[in-house]
């Protein structure tokens, strides 16, 4: 175990703003391409007037 | 007829060879679609054990402290970085020999993924020089080289964006795609050919890996994770070019009229 308490865990030995910085980051980035890939799925298929698209398996 | 343009009408025949059946937006659109939950669950997974990894197992480092943890994001954003741009690269070149309609699709699908690994890579990278270099960016090779990647990707984006016919973008897109691949072999050997600040590999398949255990374990998780994610996400968007570009094709008709 790495770590006495959570705030130990939080203070990541004083370099929180690095690391949680560049994890925060890469959280966000990838929040945001799915939430893009979510619009552009639901804009064609309003597009196409289908909601559910019935697929051959 | 030219013969690409041949093998592109013989993918959609009944009876063709699997890989050329599958290189048809119509057969791929459901295979992909029964794909992306497997590829998700499985990045979802691996990227919640890879974090338990870097944060509860992985030792200390007795030099970076505990600032070396940037690794686990860094190293894998910027491996996938690179092979998101080879395999890019690799689909629009097929797609502009062979003429096939998906591979486009396929390299438009990939291009913001890996531009958002590219980003990640760079800003991690930023945050973990501050405290181990004392800055922020240096116009050394490795990260130069990685910058220009980032606008490879924004100039692959933005130029078949800017073209109307999604084809003639698709073969603009893939000469710009393949003059770029050569700034792949210049970011990885970048910390051979020159003396830059940014550190050699610390994991090569000819020698023992130079780091914890746990530690490289770690990174490969989340590298695998980082590859599923990917999977699933460029098999999302791919599903979406290929409806906004086939949508007045009567197999995406009858996948409306069916509902």
């Amino acid at each position: 175990m790495n770590w006495a308490s959570p705030s130990a865990f939080f203070a990541m030995g004083g370099y929180a703003l690095y690391v949680w910085g560049s994890y925060a980051v890469a959280a966000a980035c990838i929040v945001w391409e799915l939430a893009a890939l979510v619009h552009r799925t639901r804009a064609i298929r309003r597009a196409l007037g289908a909601r559910e698209l019935k697929e051959a398996a | 007829m030219t013969s690409a343009q041949s093998i592109a009408d013989r993918s959609e025949a009944p009876g063709a060879p699997i890989w050329l059946r599958y290189a048809s937006p119509q057969t791929f659109f459901p295979l992909a679609g029964a794909l992306i939950p497997w590829f998700a669950a499985a990045a979802a997974l691996l990227c919640a054990f890879g974090l338990y990894l870097a944060f509860f197992v992985a030792p200390t480092d007795f030099q970076q402290g505990e600032a070396y943890r940037v690794i686990f994001i860094h190293v894998p954003a910027a491996w996938m970085s690179m092979f998101l741009y080879v395999v890019m690269a690799f689909w629009a070149g097929l797609g502009l020999v062979l003429n096939t309609r998906l591979s486009g699709m396929m390299a438009s699908a990939i291009a913001p993924t890996g531009a958002m690994f590219t980003f990640v890579a760079l800003w991690s990278g930023a945050l973990w020089g501050k405290p181990t270099w004392g800055t922020w960016w240096v116009w050394d090779a490795r990260l130069t080289s990685e910058l220009i990647l980032l606008f490879l990707y924004f100039g692959f984006i933005a130029l078949k964006a800017a073209i109307p016919d999604p084809r003639r973008a698709d073969r603009a897109g893939a000469i710009l795609a393949l003059v770029g691949v050569v700034n792949i072999p210049i970011i990885y050997f970048s910390v051979q050919w020159w003396n830059t600040l940014h550190q050699g590999a610390s994991v090569s398949l000819t020698r023992a890996p130079a780091m914890a255990k746990t530690m490289l374990l770690g990174m490969l998780v989340m590298a695998l994770a980082a590859w599923m994610y990917s999977f699933a996400v460029c098999f999302a968007r791919v599903r979406s070019i290929i409806l906004e570009r086939e949508r007045d094709a009567a197999w995406v008709e009858s996948m409306r009229s069916n509902r």
